[in-house]
């Protein structure tokens, strides 16, 4: 029983927070927003190059072969910098089911191409007019098809960084991969997401922290009122006991049982409720500004807002937990307990 | 990170489950705050405790401890509530005084203080709170002078738990003429010492879990002082990073409630509020959730790091998922939910009561929300 980070995912965790610091800041946003783009080439040059496509790829199609862990950490800051790019959702999620039913796929041999996915469980295909492939599905089973084999129609998100699209095509024109797993690919994108909940948490609380230092009223920090700081420590606190939940949930991803697929889903519920609570405090605290364009809280608001409602709603992950915890047992020796083993 | 145990704590698991199966009281004991005698049933399971040295396992053994690392503890924990174990009557002790008495004790005073807590012997009270001085510690008005080996102590003292049947109490004391959390030394007194006036103070469930204590020239050893004059304050400050924090309040204690919880929502959910399965699921998430991150801190602390002020996210966390938890109970009790418990049933009523108080004790969640806006956050103050 070790319940920390090794050196090594430490150091990937901020070789991420780094490189997405200098490369995706608001006024980079601004840029991308005004020039109607979401990807911003030499950013997504430095994502590729620093391996982050690579990590959760087998080795044997050339990735790193490691695990949804290391993956998590650069979700969160990701989700941190509300990056644009879809890293998660190509790499994360679409790459590695991918390279289960197709290792010799083209597609993968490029680090750089980005992989969208048709998940049964969305109603929309994410950043699809940006992708090299699509994952599609049809009766169960996973196609691959090109770009030019489909139809796109525009389903504009509230979310300006993000490209969501309904798909017309026909599985006999497209490649037929066959039964793919999507429960995994499910269960990856949940934890997924709930990483990048926690960055979009932790960065609305900061912003706040940030403007109620400098932001006087009646002579004073707003920061220095209590009722400021209650707002802002309560969210906090959603953090803090949201964040061991998502680390548990990546780490025992792979066993998946009950227990697992629980723990996921509580990850997905906390962290995108903790970020929910933190994007709300923020523009409260932000007072008018924080209803405006102006500033950028609204975007980590409108991030959490889309990743709340894809990949599962709340009501579908707590039905995952209630079958774990009224068909298994539970109780203080249960906490690390798998299916069929109990403690 | 390692999310399954080791050989060797599964052994222990096993060891600790054995040890209680054969020990636990079937019957379960009166409260230690209602009467004498339930306090003294609890103080005679404290011995039995330690027969199989199990009194405080994380103290070294050389103190009346079983030098057991921080994970071990959550296994015994867990083990501990599982088997449905009476309360720990010295919490106030072990749980609190003693981490602090290792942290600045010296040999002697850890030689004198740690063995008899640990057995159960010596059920210690804390007597911090003063009627002027709740939250606001630093504003405690009783005083120490020096008289040669002694301190002569005065003041008046309030919300002590335990102190109405208990041996000993801690305190915060003033040198006179001292200012705020300047000049405040942390002096150990017997509560049957000529001087010391103990009256009980009824809680809101008519236990007599609270008292006040008026010293009057009341005189101690120089020796029962931790740590240097005036060094009370930042000594009280470590002491409640280990209340707020993982010492107090064991995951296990809500991962049993939670589990029970379960258990009555699948008795009565027909004909129940639907809706209530969430608030289930909400409790079962919480305990874990508190569980993990307990986890967490334990496996950061062995590997050498301290705890700091998110300690006090802990407080507020536990807190308001205690009442959470227990407000569900009553809401799935519906009109049962006001009868009082039969001796042996679950008492939901008993620990909703006990769950109000979460919020206020251990320094109010108010304060503890100010800790985490200016100590964590670096918000002003």
């Amino acid at each position: 029983m070790d319940f920390t980070l090794s050196d090594e995912q430490k150091m990937f965790a901020e070789t991420a927070q780094t490189l997405f610091a200098d490369t995706c800041t608001p006024d980079h946003w601004r840029k991308l927003m005004e020039a109607g783009e979401v990807r911003h080439e030499d950013r997504w040059a430095a994502i590729v190059e620093n391996g982050f496509t690579l990590v959760l790829l087998p080795e044997e199609v050339g990735g790193l072969g490691l695990s949804e862990l290391d993956f998590a950490l650069i979700a969160e800051q990701a989700g941190y910098v509300a990056l644009p790019e879809p890293l998660v959702e190509s790499a994360g999620v679409a790459a590695p089911l991918l390279a289960a039913l197709a290792p010799d796929a083209e597609v993968l041999a490029d680090p750089a191409a980005v992989i969208a996915i048709q998940h049964p469980i969305n109603p929309y295909v994410a950043h699809a007019d940006g992708a090299v492939a699509l994952i599609l599905h049809h009766q169960d089973e996973a196609y691959l098809a090109t770009p030019d084999q489909v139809k796109l129609t525009t389903a504009e998100s509230i979310d300006p960084m993000r490209r969501l699209f309904s798909v017309a095509w026909d599985p006999a024109k497209a490649q037929k991969l066959g039964a793919a797993d999507w429960d995994l690919a499910l269960d990856r994108a949940a934890v997924f997401n709930a990483a990048m909940g926690l960055g979009l948490a932790q960065r609305a609380v900061d912003m706040a922290v940030a403007y109620a230092k400098e932001r006087q009223q009646f002579g004073k920090p707003i920061g220095s009122y209590q009722a400021v700081k209650h707002h802002l420590a309560s969210a906090q606190v959603a953090i803090e006991f949201a964040r061991p939940v998502v680390r548990a949930a990546a780490t025992d991803l792979g066993a998946r049982d009950m227990q697992a697929r629980a723990r996921i889903s509580h990850a997905k519920i906390v962290a995108l409720e903790a970020a929910d609570q933190a994007a709300r405090a923020s523009i409260q605290v932000h007072g008018a500004m924080g209803y405006s364009w102006e500033v950028d809280v609204h975007l980590f608001l409108k991030r959490t807002l889309a990743l709340t409602g894809t990949w599962g709603t709340p009501h579908f992950h707590r039905n995952r937990i209630a079958q774990r915890i009224f068909t298994q047992p539970v109780g203080p020796d249960q906490t690390f307990a798998r299916e069929n083993h109990h403690a | 990170m390692q999310l399954d145990y080791t050989a060797e704590q599964k052994a222990f698991r096993a060891q600790v489950r054995e040890w209680l199966e054969a020990h636990v009281p079937s019957a379960p004991l009166e409260h230690f705050d209602a009467t004498r005698e339930g306090f003294e049933t609890h103080r005679e399971w404290e011995k039995v405790l330690k027969s199989g040295d199990w009194g405080m396992v994380t103290w070294p053994r050389e103190y009346g401890g079983r030098g057991l690392d921080l994970i071990q503890w959550l296994i015994f924990e867990e083990e501990y509530y599982r088997a449905g174990a009476p309360g720990r009557v010295n919490q106030n002790g072990i749980f609190l005084l003693g981490p602090t008495l290792i942290e600045f004790g010296t040999h002697e005073q850890k030689q004198r203080f740690l063995p008899p807590m640990a057995a159960g012997e010596e059920i210690w009270a804390q007597a911090w709170s003063e009627p002027q001085a709740g939250s606001d510690l630093a504003g405690v008005r009783a005083t120490c002078v020096l008289d040669g080996d002694d301190y002569i102590l005065n003041g008046h003292k309030i919300w002590s738990s335990r102190a109405v049947f208990a041996d000993w109490a801690f305190g915060l004391f003033r040198t006179p003429g001292t200012d705020r959390h300047k000049g405040l030394s942390l002096i150990f007194f017997p509560l049957n010492a000529p001087g010391v006036t103990v009256n009980a103070i009824k809680k809101i469930n008519g236990h007599v879990g609270f008292a006040e204590i008026f010293l009057e020239d009341v005189r101690v050893p120089a020796f029962n002082r931790l740590g240097d004059e005036g060094q009370g304050w930042h000594i009280c400050m470590a002491t409640a990073g280990f209340e707020r924090g993982l010492m107090l309040r064991s995951p296990a204690r809500y991962q049993v409630a939670a589990a029970a919880l379960a258990q009555l929502w699948a008795q009565r959910k027909d004909g129940a509020d639907p809706t209530l399965e969430a608030d289930v699921v909400r409790a079962w998430m919480n305990a874990e959730a508190y569980a993990l991150n307990i986890y967490a801190t334990a496996s950061a602390l062995i590997g050498g790091a301290k705890i700091g002020p998110e300690a006090s996210t802990n407080k507020i966390f536990w807190s308001e998922m205690d009442i959470h938890l227990h407000r569900t109970a009553m809401a799935i009790l519906g009109a049962e939910a006001e009868v009082l418990p039969e001796p042996g049933e679950h008492a939901w009523l008993d620990d909703y009561i006990f769950a109000l108080a979460g919020p206020i004790y251990a320094g109010s969640n108010e304060i503890q929300r100010n800790i985490i806006a200016e100590r964590m956050l670096g918000l002003p103050r």
